[in-house]
């Protein structure tokens, strides 16, 4: 049986394994009013924090102070996410949650040469995500449905199969491209399992953290440029970006241009890009001005049609886009029904 | 069609599957498949249930259907709606025809039937008898046009086993009953994918997206080093063999190839597609439910049979597929292009009365080539 100790849970604290952490620390909720608690919830807090703003917590291993501390924050974390019950916080959470555990996931395939050190991060991908990687010298191999029912969400040229390596039914990958094809899946679980998760009422001391938390998440909806009204094309775009995944040049034409023509400024679309892999912030206003038309000649460009954006693999179209032309029709056709 | 001539058809069909029937079975899981039929001049009967041989000769012998059909999806409730079938899995189908090809044997078995006038003709600008320039499209096939689809689905076979790991047992290829070949796969792993997941293992097929930078070339450094071995497996193999032939490692060719820069290189890999992928229909490949022609029934586009290809080397649709029988027919004929069964060739015919055998009759009126006489 594998051990998972709490340097491994302090990497990947969303596993079963945290649960029986937790039972053997004697861990009780009632418990969580004593001073003692209080520096493990601020840093529960911070955690939420830095992921709200897009960044990755304390993915340095060495830094671990204390790997206690860290399970724990990630338990707390978690507690005062569902108190507060704003989607949008969860949401930046697991995503950052996510592209934190997938660091480790990264270099524990990496550097685990033998196999006692790969076994971990071959078990995860395998209980949480179904996929069976067999190592082959450098190479990690997967069978080719597991690789299609992933590769195809990537845009990009490289992964279509024709160019892997493809032997016997498998494609062949390196750790890192292991680990991109199940990213976005990590996000889900972590997000699926917050929301399964069944919270207590939480200690008066925790209060005033809620409420800031709430007063936070209400800010981030109020200039949240994301709206279940989007075209899947938009919808798309948007979710690759928050990603930090690469979108197109064309896929961010087409997003700015939309969300242009729904009336967003430069400023409300701008932070929308900071993810991507490549963000410069001077660079993506002057592009983004130059597309509004406000600076330079002073061009407007408009939003590319259905068909241009099928051409380039942007439209991820469904029933509800009717048959329209542009995506700025999408949705105009339908009567609300009040 | 004339009216006697449909007739004529159906009594010949009824009477192929009267004495066919040992030969023509309901594929494996019969209950969770979809069924279908068309009768002669008219419409398309789907999202039928069987659950047997004997409820599909029932069918055969009570409804005399031009064609019979049979989905290679597995669903929980086949005969309802699709919206309501709840999709379970489907085997993976490749279908590779003759016409898709574009050999240039093609005009010499191909003709056209005025649609207003009903004359025929080799070419078509306007028509000699009414002037309208609208035609119909018959064709047949030739010995050509096999052999050149069987290499097709040699090169599809060797990718099946060799990349994608399917056994041999899990393959079954069948002569359509016309122009080309189905390639039914029943492969656990393969049957779950979506439409979306056969459109790219499809493309895998046919070699298509592929870019410089799997061959070891790429915008910003190229390096000859990775530049596939031909004893490598998979499309990089493939490559190195077409490119460097038999001379291992020639680093002259490689040389002369990475010289031309990045977009020389792309054309050329677009120019070794139209070579060495496999010209499949990705439509069909991605269609995960549709419904294929079943084996065993007729093509109503030839009368000939959708019948398993035991051994395709020696394999001749002409006599093996021809499962009509050969009592003699008077037809008037009108095909300006001549064909072959069962090693007899017929044709040219100019509007003439022709006695021929019954597998040749149909043949000619399923192709809009002839009219039955009484
Ligand atoms: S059909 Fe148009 S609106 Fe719908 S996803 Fe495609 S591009 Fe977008
Ligand atoms: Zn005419
Ligand atoms: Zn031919």
């Amino acid at each position: 049986m594998l051990q998972i100790g709490n340097r491994d849970l302090a990497k990947y604290p969303f596993l079963a394994e945290t649960g029986e952490y937790l039972r053997d620390k004697g861990f009780k909720i009632e418990q969580l009013d004593h001073p003692d608690w209080k520096p493990i919830m601020e840093k529960a807090y911070g955690r939420i924090i830095v992921a709200t703003t897009g960044q990755i917590y304390g993915s340095d291993l060495k830094k671990f102070e204390n790997l206690d501390t860290e399970i724990l924050s990630f338990v707390i974390a978690i507690i005062l996410l569902k108190s507060a019950g704003m989607n949008t916080l969860i949401k930046r959470f697991s995503l950052a949650e996510a592209r934190r555990a997938e660091k480790f996931l990264q270099q524990d395939l990496h550097y685990g040469k033998d196999d006692t050190k790969l076994a971990l991060p071959l078990k995860i991908i395998h209980d949480l995500f179904s996929v069976k990687v067999k190592i082959d010298g450098d190479n990690f191999v997967i069978s080719i449905p597991d690789y299609l029912r992933r590769a195809i969400h990537f845009h990009e040229k490289e992964w279509k199969l024709v160019n892997r390596k493809v032997e016997g039914g498998f494609v062949f990958l390196t750790s890192h491209e292991t680990v991109r094809l199940i990213r976005r899946e990590l996000d889900g679980y972590i997000n699926s399992k917050i929301q399964s998760l069944n919270t207590p009422s939480i200690p008066s001391s925790f209060k005033e953290r809620v409420t800031d938390l709430v007063i936070l998440a209400k800010k981030f909806s109020e200039s949240t440029t994301v709206s279940t009204d989007y075209p899947p094309c938009i919808k798309h775009a948007i979710e690759v970006l928050e990603r930090g995944e690469n979108l197109p040049h064309s896929g961010r034409f087409m997003l700015a241009t939309y969300l242009m023509a729904k009336g967003q400024t430069v400023d409300q679309i701008a932070p929308l890009f900071k993810n991507a892999p490549d963000y410069n912030e001077r660079i993506t206003r002057y592009q983004l001005e130059h597309i509004a038309g406000s600076s330079g000649k002073g061009t407007k460009y408009s939003c590319p049609s259905c068909d241009k954006l099928k051409s380039e693999n942007l439209c991820f179209e469904i029933p509800e886009c009717n048959g329209i032309i542009n995506p700025i029709q999408f949705g105009k056709k339908r009567t609300s029904n009040a | 069609m004339l009216d006697k001539s449909v007739r004529f058809l159906e009594e010949a069909f009824k009477e192929y599957y009267f004495n066919n029937l040992q030969i023509i079975h309901v594929p494996t899981r019969p209950s969770e498949r979809e069924f279908g039929y068309q009768k002669f001049n008219s419409g398309m009967t789907r999202h039928i249930s069987l659950k047997n041989d004997n409820e599909l000769h029932l069918l055969l012998m009570t409804q005399v259907p031009s064609d019979v059909y049979c989905s290679n999806a597995y669903y929980s409730f086949p005969n309802l709606p699709m919206q309501e079938k709840d999709w379970k899995e489907a085997d993976l189908i490749f279908d590779i025809d003759a016409k898709d090809l574009h050999l240039d044997c093609r005009k010499e078995h191909t003709c056209y039937k005025c649609t207003s006038c009903k004359e025929i003709t080799n070419d078509q600008t306007t028509c000699s008898e009414c002037g309208s320039s609208k035609f119909e499209t018959i064709s047949t096939v030739c010995e050509r046009c096999i052999t050149e689809s069987t290499k097709e689905v040699k090169k599809l076979l060797e990718i099946l086993t060799d990349d994608l790991g399917i056994k041999s047992q899990e393959i079954a290829v069948y002569f359509s009953g016309n122009e080309g070949f189905h390639i039914h796969v029943t492969s656990k792993g393969y049957q779950n994918l979506d439409s979306r997941e056969r459109a790219e293992l499809a493309d895998y097929i046919m070699f298509n997206g592929a870019i410089p930078e799997t061959f070891g070339m790429s915008k910003q450094k190229s390096s000859k080093a990775s530049f596939p071995h031909i004893d490598e497996k998979g499309w990089r193999g493939r490559i190195a063999k077409e490119i460097l032939g038999s001379k291992t490692r020639s680093s002259k060719i490689i040389q002369e190839l990475f010289s031309g820069g990045y977009s020389v290189f792309q054309l050329k890999l677009e120019d070794l597609k139209q070579r060495i992928g496999v010209r499949i229909d990705p439509k069909v490949t991605m269609d995960v439910h549709r419904i294929f022609r079943l084996e065993g029934s007729i093509n109503s586009k030839s009368g000939l049979s959708k019948i398993l290809c035991k051994d395709l080397d020696t394999f001749d649709p002409f006599s093996e597929a021809c499962l009509i029988d050969d009592k003699k027919v008077e037809v008037i004929a009108n095909s300006p292009i001549s064909f072959r069964l069962k090693d007899e060739k017929y044709g040219p015919y100019i509007n003439e009365k022709v006695s021929v055998p019954k597998y040749a009759a149909v043949y000619m009126i399923c192709k809009g080539l002839a009219e039955v006489l009484q």
